[in-house]
């Protein structure tokens, strides 16, 4: 001891009293910290009008748990204050890059959001397997019935019940290209497959390495060879073999798997379509999935298979549009009478039924909230039927919604997120990779159907 | 009290979170060392150290023992955590072609990396002894250790980085700017496997050097001037030195720095994450605990891999601390 006893008594016990009394001061002031900007009214005027049904809510707080973090957060937050301003909810958001790790984490330990986002139908699948989840409320249910397509409903629906409305959504059947080259060199978008090739060849024919290609996204790498394979296996074999496949109903190393991952391969591992502006075959494993499309712009590649949201890798002062520098066309399917669309999107899953839970949750299921939204934001659609293409503000968004909207078109969800975690978000995506940096067809799709969970 | 707890959502609250929980701790070991204080007669000592080691223990029991033994028994079920499947997972690990390229890396890393950063450290640190500049020399080898192991990466990402010999692309990637100056073609390092293995663990190697090459150098220092006199006397080649006088005075600190670097390799992890995800065979077991435990959803796989990284490091962490008592003894 190298304090006397009596001093070292009379200290601590200063220590232990400050301690105390300073721990509830702060505690006192942190709990008094509340959320600005919500009383901060909109912009624009609204009518309240579309609201009455909600009923009074004032004083109530919703909470909301998703990966939709800045900067798209900001249309996301902003696109609430309608209805937090007509019912006096205060939507309290918390975006998280860590979102599909960190959900299921919250919803175990039972801690979990009011409203969580979730971008996969597996892993809603797996928050419901909780027990946590609550089903959706009649009104949301009738609003998806209304504004939705029968396949979006299915896939929030788990045993027999419904969940969650979809939110937003993305097409991943688009492929990138300069109208400006197409003008000038005579291209026509093709509306087949085999017009599809025909073009390919047409532009090695001028010369050109037509295709290029990057799948290099972190721990992810391989996702965009996944899109590539679904697509091509909605439009070799169709909607229903799809999802057999996607549900494990047909092998992953069967005919069709087989047939589908070739089929990419006529594309991405033919040296002469690719990799325009970044190497050979192999450059694909390395090249991020945000710099693939770019040598677009120089001219160094002519064809990008990627998403729509792929128009927030572009440049500033890249224009996108019909008439612009890049813009996009749909993939066309076998024929021009067939039109498989594969995406993606959000849902809204709740976990509890608290009345202001269930009126923000209808409310986001709303074409009110749909066309609230597509005013304040770009890069950014949904399948609300009730959406008005024209409140859209840019061209890909438009196209986007037309191609979701188009009666012909056969939505189907991204296969990847709908399949069991150990392959949707790991062996997939690594075999994917290690295919093409050499591995045959065979060997992949074989190690891909034993990593399948039993 | 509630909003010590619950998530803050400014900067300023947070750090008053922050601040409320450091108070809360002070305040907590207020009232303990009161207490404490308090106690008097025989056994006073006795309760003194009880009181000034419950903490330490209650949370070494909640943060270490209890999570321990549970991701021990978690090793033992499957993907979802339910089922009983014995070995099974330990299985998987030992037959899986996936699993075996994980160990064969692992294996790569452990036995590379200590011996070669510490060579390396080794004869840097004889080289620059009693040399002019000893200080800057030394300075240079050892700032790689003050840059943390994902800033490491993504510098030595870039070195690595592949542009295509096309047209007027320029390379970005020293290593390939190299290989263009001397007329070769530019190659994707971190693709074939296994040497984008052993170009990962350059990094770790040029990070631990300057570790192995300080502690060294103070060893070489601490041998006493007469033994190295005496040598000289004798007519000692500079081998013969190093052989015969410097490497036996420095075994025990040789060891050490070996078995710490051993230990920081097993458990490496930043570097694959950053540089090539696991991805084109290199995962290692700590980066694929990761994947298959909050990625592959595989629970039961993720815990057995975290039980075989720990029992993997036990004996290197045993020998050293031996080996540690060993050269305090002498």
């Amino acid at each position: 001891m190298f304090i006397q006893p009596t001093r070292q008594r009379w200290s601590a016990a200063l220590a232990g009293t400050l301690g105390v009394g300073l721990t509830l001061g702060m505690a006192a002031c942190s709990s008094g910290d509340s959320d600005d900007e919500a009383s901060v009214p909109s912009a624009a005027p609204v009518d309240c009008a579309q609201y009455t049904s909600f009923g009074d809510l004032k004083g109530k707080t919703v909470s909301v748990y998703t990966s939709i973090v800045t900067p798209e957060d900001k249309p996301q937050i902003d696109s609430y204050k309608p209805f937090e301003n007509c019912t006096g909810v205060t939507v309290k958001y918390e975006g998280d890059k860590a979102f599909e790790t960190q959900v299921l984490v919250r919803a175990k330990a039972g801690n979990p959001p009011d409203i969580a986002f979730v971008p996969q139908p597996g892993l809603l699948k797996q928050l419901v397997e909780t027990g946590r989840a609550v089903p959706a409320p009649q009104q949301v249910s009738d609003n998806v019935d209304k504004f939705f397509g029968q396949d979006w409903k299915d896939y929030a629906t788990v045993d027999g019940k419904f969940y969650a409305a979809p939110l937003g959504a993305n097409v991943k059947s688009l492929v990138w290209y300069s109208p400006q080259e197409f003008a000038d060199s005579g291209y026509q978008v093709p509306t087949t497959l085999d017009q599809l090739k025909a073009l390919s060849d047409k532009m090695v024919a001028d010369g050109k390495t037509p295709w290029c290609a990057g799948i290099a996204s972190g721990e992810a790498t391989g996702w965009p060879i996944t899109d590539w394979m679904e697509d091509m296996m909605l439009r070799l074999y169709g909607p229903d073999t799809y999802d057999k496949w996607v549900n494990h109903e047909i092998p992953f190393n069967g005919p069709e798997s087989t047939a589908a991952l070739d089929a990419v391969g006529a594309y991405l591992k033919n040296p002469k379509y690719v990799n325009g502006g970044l190497g050979d075959v192999k450059s694909i494993a390395t090249t991020t999935f945000q710099d693939a499309g770019l040598p677009i712009v120089d001219g160094a590649c002519s064809l990008h298979r990627q998403a729509n949201f792929y128009a927030a890798n572009w440049d500033e002062d890249t224009k996108v549009a019909e008439d612009g520098d890049v813009f996009a066309f749909y993939l066309p399917g076998k024929d021009a009478t067939t039109k498989p669309v594969l995406g993606g999107g959000e849902f809204t899953l709740a976990f509890s039924d608290r009345p202001e839970v269930q009126a923000f949750q209808t409310y986001l299921s709303s074409d009110t909230w749909a066309n609230n939204k597509a005013a304040i934001s770009s890069g950014w659609v949904s399948a609300n039927k009730g959406l008005d293409v024209n409140n859209l503000k840019s061209p890909i968004d438009k196209l986007s919604a037309q191609i979701l909207q188009d009666p012909k078109a056969v939505f189907r969800f991204d296969g990847s997120d709908q399949m069991p975690a150990a392959i949707g978000s790991n062996a997939f995506w690594k075999q994917a990779t290690n295919w093409i940096t050499g591995q045959d067809t065979k060997t992949t799709v074989d190690n891909i159907e034993k990593a399948w969970p039993k | 009290m509630g909003a010590l707890f619950s998530v803050a959502e400014s900067t300023p609250a947070k750090f008053a979170q922050m601040l409320a929980a450091i108070l809360l701790f002070a305040a907590v070991m207020g009232l303990i060392l009161f207490f404490a204080g308090r106690v008097t007669g025989r056994r006073s000592d006795r309760i003194v150290a009880f009181a000034y080691l419950a903490p330490t223990m209650l949370m070494l029991a909640v943060g270490l023992i209890y999570p321990g033994l549970r991701t021990i028994y978690q090793s033992f079920f499957d993907a979802a955590g339910k089922a009983f499947i014995g070995l099974g997972n330990y299985q998987t690990i030992f037959t899986d072609d996936g699993q075996l390229t994980v160990l064969r890396n692992t294996v790569l890393w452990v036995v590379v990396t200590p011996f070669v950063a510490t060579a390396v450290g080794l004869l840097y640190a004889i080289l620059v002894d009693k040399a002019r500049l000893e200080s800057v020399a030394k300075a240079l080898i050892f700032l790689p250790m003050s840059i943390s192991f994902v800033a490491a990466s993504i510098i030595w990402k870039f070195v690595y980085e592949f542009r295509p010999d096309q047209g007027n692309i320029k390379q970005i990637g020293l290593l390939n700017q190299v290989l263009v100056w001397l007329g070769a073609s530019p190659r994707q390092w971190l693709v074939d496997s296994p040497l984008n293995t052993l170009l990962l663990i350059v990094v770790m190697i040029w990070i631990q050097a300057g570790f192995a090459m300080t502690v060294l150098s103070a060893a070489i220092k601490a041998i006493p001037d007469d033994i190295v006199e005496a040598a000289r006397l004798d007519g000692v080649t500079a081998f013969g030195m190093f052989r015969f006088v410097t490497l036996p005075s420095i075994r025990p600190t040789v060891v050490v720095v070996l078995t710490t670097i051993g230990i920081a390799t097993l458990k490496v992890f930043d570097i694959v994450r950053t540089m090539t995800g696991g991805q084109f065979q290199t995962s290692v077991v700590a980066n694929e605990f990761y994947s298959q435990s909050f990625r592959s959803d595989n629970q039961g796989l993720g815990a057995a891999l975290a039980v075989l990284l720990f029992v993997l490091v036990i004996p290197i962490v045993v020998y050293n601390v031996r080996q540690l008592r060993a050269a305090e003894a002498r």
